[in-house]
């Protein structure tokens, strides 16, 4: 599943995008976010499956544009700490 | 040397004349049906207050907006480069300008001349401007002036969801219905406000010293906040509203050869 | 659209031909959303009997009515349902549920129900949210984004606008379409600005009627960008509030080039109906393991 948390509002589009069939649940990406935008947990989008996969935490899910600011300097954008953690290469980011 | 440095904002029209490098006057006017109307009439009454003549005006900017609107304007500078110039000049030490208005907000990040080093705005969405405030002024009832005093009083945070101005408005009259006291509702508005700046502000790296301008910066509420959420002081002028004016002023001096 | 303040009309319906006695496991689904609640009965699967209805202050008294008024006149009572869902932005506001499940996963599988097997593609557009799913034959989602942070694109900011104009939400639709040529799109998105925006044009003397289309097909544009995000893909299903919105719906539909599907169901019921089937899945999974067992 193709998973899109985030928004879209006058000002852009802030979707973090995690591909769920890539995703082995391993967790690195929570470990490296400096915000606490990530977990790993239940797919609440797929009830009857029980494997275990990245997702955005609710309360950050309305305001991503601010969340993962921190890692968006305007100059010299670094690599995206979730996006390098992820082996499976399965977390994008819209913006 | 006379100029003059007309900011054309999505709400009002601000215009300074320098003379010799100093203020001498300034006009204000709200736009309401007519933007030509409103740049007319607070430029004339920025004239008149310098006791001068439009004559005697050598060289006019044009900033903010509707910029464009200004027909006899000798040039135009973009609203990032006329508040972190307004700022520089009000506060040299100044090396991170936040510029918030009513419908835009902006971190500037400046060197130590003054140059505009990297910048981020925050537009077309009112929850990260002042049309933000003015909604939720709105909802409690309250003049939006007050709004800031009001929240000073305010001895509790409480927390705010709502992201969107519209569904903020419906949830701050949820907390009026749950009974929450309006000076604790007027500081969650500043508070939510002032994060989404603050998260602006990181982008660019916050270094001190820190100005506020803009419309926004009249409301002291807003600058607790800020100051709360950066553990920091800030500096902000007299006339905050005024920075941008008088940084295209400044722009019509040195570019007016 | 003939009735008027489409939002707040309740209604309850028992279908024929299906008897909730001779069933093996009988499931509920109920969807508390920001407006309206829903609750829906099936037997075996099948759509037995349902309400909608307005959701109050108290969300869990909301759930409760629904459910009673679903229950009115069938005979059925509530220990006879071998399993609940909750569904909707109130779900864990359900007393009598098993379980919560997301709206996305639940207007998948309800799409699919109400819809056919055909669809692949479910724009629920709610009282506070938009939601772009992309599902499978099966009902199961592929690919979805939830906008539930920003009022532009949902019934909130609909209601905004009408509230501005000063006409019934329900006569938005009917009126967006009737005008000589279709005018430029509202160019703020934002809600608060898209007001002062059509302030503006109506000093410029602009009739209501293109100022509501104006704002119409700047809603289609918006929830075109929100389904390129997760794709679009036929058969295509609107369900909730603004898919009653004639104006939208019909400048959404020529902007994809994709019609819409038609179903006799109500659309509203798409949450609910997947709740319930979702209760029915897990009935079927306790019973072959109990079996199994």
């Amino acid at each position: 599943m193709i998973a899109n948390y985030g928004y879209m509002d006058g000002s852009g589009e802030f979707f973090v995008r995690i591909d769920t069939g890539k995703c082995d649940g391993c967790a690195d990406c929570v470990a490296a976010c400096p915000a606490g935008v990530l977990q790993v947990a239940e797919d609440e989008n797929d009830p009857l499956s029980e494997q275990p996969v990245a997702k955005v935490n609710e309360d950050h899910r309305r305001k991503l544009k601010y969340s993962c600011g921190p890692c968006k300097p305007v100059a010299g954008r670094p690599p995206l700490p979730c996006v390098a953690a992820c082996k499976p290469g399965a977390i994008e980011h819209s913006w | 040397m006379i100029t003059a440095g007309v900011d054309v904002g999505a709400k009002n029209v601000k215009v300074l004349i320098l003379k010799d490098g100093v203020p001498a006057g300034r006009g204000f006017r709200t736009i309401g049906l007519d933007t030509r109307k409103a740049i007319e009439e607070s430029f004339n009454e920025a004239v008149s207050r310098s006791a001068m003549k439009t004559a005697d005006i050598s060289r006019t900017v044009a900033t903010g907006a509707g910029r464009k609107e200004v027909k006899f304007a000798d040039g135009e500078l973009t609203e990032v480069g006329a508040s972190a110039k307004g700022a520089h000049r009000l506060f040299g030490s100044a090396r991170t300008v936040i510029d918030v208005g009513a419908e835009e907000g902006r971190a500037i990040k400046v060197g130590a001349d003054g140059k505009v080093l990297d910048f981020a705005v925050n537009e077309k969405c009112a929850a990260g401007a002042g049309a933000f405030t003015e909604a939720m002024a709105r909802a409690l009832e309250v003049k939006v002036e007050d709004l800031g005093p009001l929240s000073l009083k305010s001895q509790k945070a409480v927390p705010m969801n709502a992201q969107c101005a519209v569904f903020a408005e419906s949830e701050v009259v949820s907390l009026i219905h749950a009974k929450t006291p309006k000076e604790d509702i007027a500081r969650a508005v500043h508070d939510a406000i002032s994060d989404r700046i603050i998260s602006m502000v990181r982008r660019v790296g916050v270094e001190k010293d820190i100005a506020v301008v803009g419309g926004l910066a009249r409301n002291v509420g807003f600058i607790e906040s800020i100051k709360r959420s950066l553990a920091a002081e800030v500096l902000v002028p007299e006339d905050p509203d005024y920075a941008a004016a008088l940084g295209a002023a400044l722009h019509a001096v040195e570019t007016g050869g | 659209m003939a009735e008027e303040f489409w939002r707040w009309t309740e209604y309850r319906k028992t279908m024929d031909g299906v008897d909730w006695k001779s069933a093996e496991a009988l499931t509920v689904g109920v969807d508390v959303g920001s407006v309206s609640s829903q609750a829906v009965i099936m037997a075996d699967g099948k759509l037995y009997a349902y309400s909608s209805m307005r959701t109050g202050s108290d969300s869990p008294q909301s759930a409760q009515k629904a459910m009673d008024w679903a229950l009115e006149g069938t005979g059925l009572t509530m220990d006879k349902i071998r399993y609940t869902v909750g569904t909707g932005y109130g779900r864990v506001n359900v007393p009598f549920s098993n379980r919560a499940i997301t709206e996305i996963a639940c207007h998948a599988r309800g799409a699919h129900y109400l819809y056919g097997p055909t669809v692949r593609t479910v724009l629920d557009m709610g009282g506070q949210d938009c939601k772009a799913i992309r599902c499978d034959e099966k009902g199961k989602v592929l690919s979805f984004l939830m906008n539930d942070k920003c009022a532009a694109g949902t019934g909130r900011g609909m209601e905004v606008f009408a509230d501005l104009l000063q006409v019934p939400i329900a006569e938005i639709g009917e009126r967006s379409l009737d005008v000589d040529e279709e005018p430029r799109p509202v160019s703020s998105t934002c809600v608060v600005f898209a007001k002062s925006e059509a302030t503006g044009l109506l000093r410029e003397g602009w009739p209501k009627n293109k100022v509501i289309a104006a704002y119409c097909s700047a809603m289609a544009k918006r929830v075109v960008t929100l389904l390129e995000r997760t794709g679009v893909q036929k058969d295509f299903a609107i369900t909730g509030g603004i898919a009653k919105n004639s104006g939208v719906v019909t400048r959404l539909a020529k902007e994809l080039g994709i019609k819409p599907l038609d179903t006799g169901y109500d659309t509203q019921l798409a949450g609910a109906v997947g709740a319930a089937l979702f209760a029915q899945s897990i009935v079927k999974k306790s019973m072959s393991k109990a079996g199994a067992g």
